[in-house]
């Protein structure tokens, strides 16, 4: 039986648990000296990241063409740490158009924090210091931690070497495994082979950290100084759904803006709106973002794993079609 | 021929894949934060029965199948074909063993059953909720046995075997639900 539509859809326990771990995400940053910060949800520019869909609406100032709702806080954030904020965190409300789904949420919940003079193992570290204190503020026993790079996943679940394997075996192996369209782009092959064959395969009960992502998929991240085909990013996975998604920040403004350019390049030959660059960021990596690892993490999904749910709608009051 | 967007699916839509028809049975979103969202589907091929699964890119566009349901008449079989005829226009329609063979222990002379048809040509069956069929064979029926306590098989006219209670003889009609292939009650001639 479902609710009638004006209630919520989760049981008042699960809101009751949402408090409770926003409650322990605070105090665990505060004990170490993180401060919490509230950034704009409205901002004049977008992320022009080429799988993710931005809602826009009005215009803040008649000189723009729109106003868009923020993908993620990280470009404030990057603005407030090179002001000299030092280490920050924020539970911040995010929106991405057209993704629902048993795990997706058009709007979602999303912690994201930055650690000055963090590398990436630093922050691992952390993040899985985190997890560990919710396991047990939550009653729950503390998890294995098991760490792979890309490569070791791929070789270990597809039998391949992601760098290494021509486009053709990419494209035999994708049509193998049941997809069904033309030849998908490199990228597009190891998303398809990590959504849909090595995800669902993972083990359960154990935290994987995956890192040594390829150059390509860099985002925001820094590119390995000692091997460009990688970028210093790393994905938190958790029963086989990813949780977080981090990065030993990328700090120099010029190769920012190249990556921001080439993706609404990217943008206009596939028949979507290049988004405007935020030259506010950009001015803020110029003027010297410090050195930082950040990572963001989606706090419905690990809500719904810590209360051992299987969908968003468990833990979700009000999901879009309630909304 | 109509086409449906990844972002139309949903069960019950049917799609053309390779030639054949399929209903989507179970679409899911695949989305890796930074990467290329896809649709993986569960499809069960309406030609075959067999069910499958395959993975969509996201806003990739899917030819969908002309497939349209109607009510016919079953009339006779062959040997090698079924016949069913339109009540409206009198058509009549062959449909193969395959596309009945979920139902043919069902299949009685007359009744009126639900047909989906592909390219105008029968591709599944699917018989009417409640059937009256008469009992072939059976072991003798038990007088005062009037409670559904026991039960005995029971060899239908159409060569399907059902549970009936002990009291119930042979010769008589029962009507019997298809969907759970359960005897429903005896049927006052």
């Amino acid at each position: 039986m479902t609710a009638p539509k004006w209630m919520p859809e989760c049981p008042l326990s699960a809101i009751q648990k949402r408090a409770f771990l926003y409650q322990k995400i605070r105090q665990f940053f505060a004990d170490k000296g993180v401060m919490e910060v509230e950034t704009p949800v409205l901002s004049r520019h977008a992320n022009t990241d080429r799988q993710i869909d931005v809602f826009c609406t009005q215009s803040i100032n008649s000189i723009d063409d729109f106003a868009y709702l923020r993908t993620s806080p990280e470009f404030f954030h990057k603005r407030l740490l090179a002001a000299g904020s030092g280490d920050i965190f924020e539970i911040a409300k995010v929106f991405r158009l057209g993704e629902q789904s048993h795990l997706h949420n058009p709007e979602f919940s999303m912690l994201e924090w930055y650690r000055l003079d963090f590398k990436l193992g630093c922050l691992m570290k952390e993040m899985a210091a985190l997890m560990q204190s919710l396991f047990v503020a939550f009653g729950l026993p503390e998890l294995p931690v098991r760490h792979q790079t890309f490569t070791q996943l791929f070789e270990e679940y597809v039998a391949i070497n992601p760098f290494k394997t021509t486009q053709k075996n990419l494209n035999d192996l994708s049509v193998e495994y049941g997809f069904h369209g033309a030849d998908l782009s490199r990228d597009e092959a190891l998303d398809f082979l990590f959504g849909v064959v090595i995800e669902p395969a993972l083990p359960e009960d154990e935290l994987l950290f995956v890192d040594r992502f390829p150059a390509s998929q860099a985002a925001l991240a820094q590119i390995d100084p000692d091997d460009a085909n990688v970028c210093l990013r790393f994905e938190l996975l958790w029963n086989g759904v990813e949780l977080a998604n981090g990065y030993q920040e990328l700090t120099d403004a010029t190769e920012q803006r190249t990556r921001f350019k080439a993706d609404n390049e990217w943008r206009n030959s596939h028949g979507k709106r290049a988004k405007p660059i935020d030259e506010n960021l950009l001015a803020a990596l110029e003027a010297g973002l410090p050195q930082c690892s950040g990572v963001a993490v989606g706090l419905d999904r690990l809500l719904m794993h810590l209360m051992g749910a299987g969908g968003l709608s468990a833990i979700l009051p009000f999901s879009a079609d309630r909304a | 021929m109509s086409t449906f967007s990844t972002s139309q699916f949903k069960n019950g839509l049917k799609i053309l894949l390779d030639g054949d028809p399929y209903n989507i049975v179970d679409n899911e979103i695949v989305k890796p934060g930074k990467g290329q969202a896809f649709n993986r589907v569960k499809i069960k091929n309406l030609r075959t029965g067999r069910t499958i699964e395959k993975t969509f890119k996201s806003g990739e566009k899917v030819d969908g199948a002309d497939v349209m349901e109607k009510e016919m008449q079953y009339l006779y079989t062959d040997g090698e074909f079924y016949h069913f005829m339109d009540p409206e226009s009198f058509e009549q329609f062959e449909a193969s063993e395959t596309a009945v063979s979920d139902c043919v222990k069902w299949l009685k002379e007359e009744d009126i059953c639900t047909v989906v048809l592909w390219n105008n040509a029968p591709l599944t069956v699917v018989p009417p909720n409640f059937v009256e069929l008469v009992i072939t064979e059976t072991d003798p029926g038990l007088r005062g046995d009037t409670s559904g306590g026991g039960g005995k098989p029971a060899t239908l006219e159409t060569g399907a075997v059902v549970q009936v209670p002990l009291f119930v003889p042979e010769g008589e009609t029962i009507k019997v639900d298809t969907r759970s292939g359960e005897y429903v009650g005896r049927v006052k001639k």
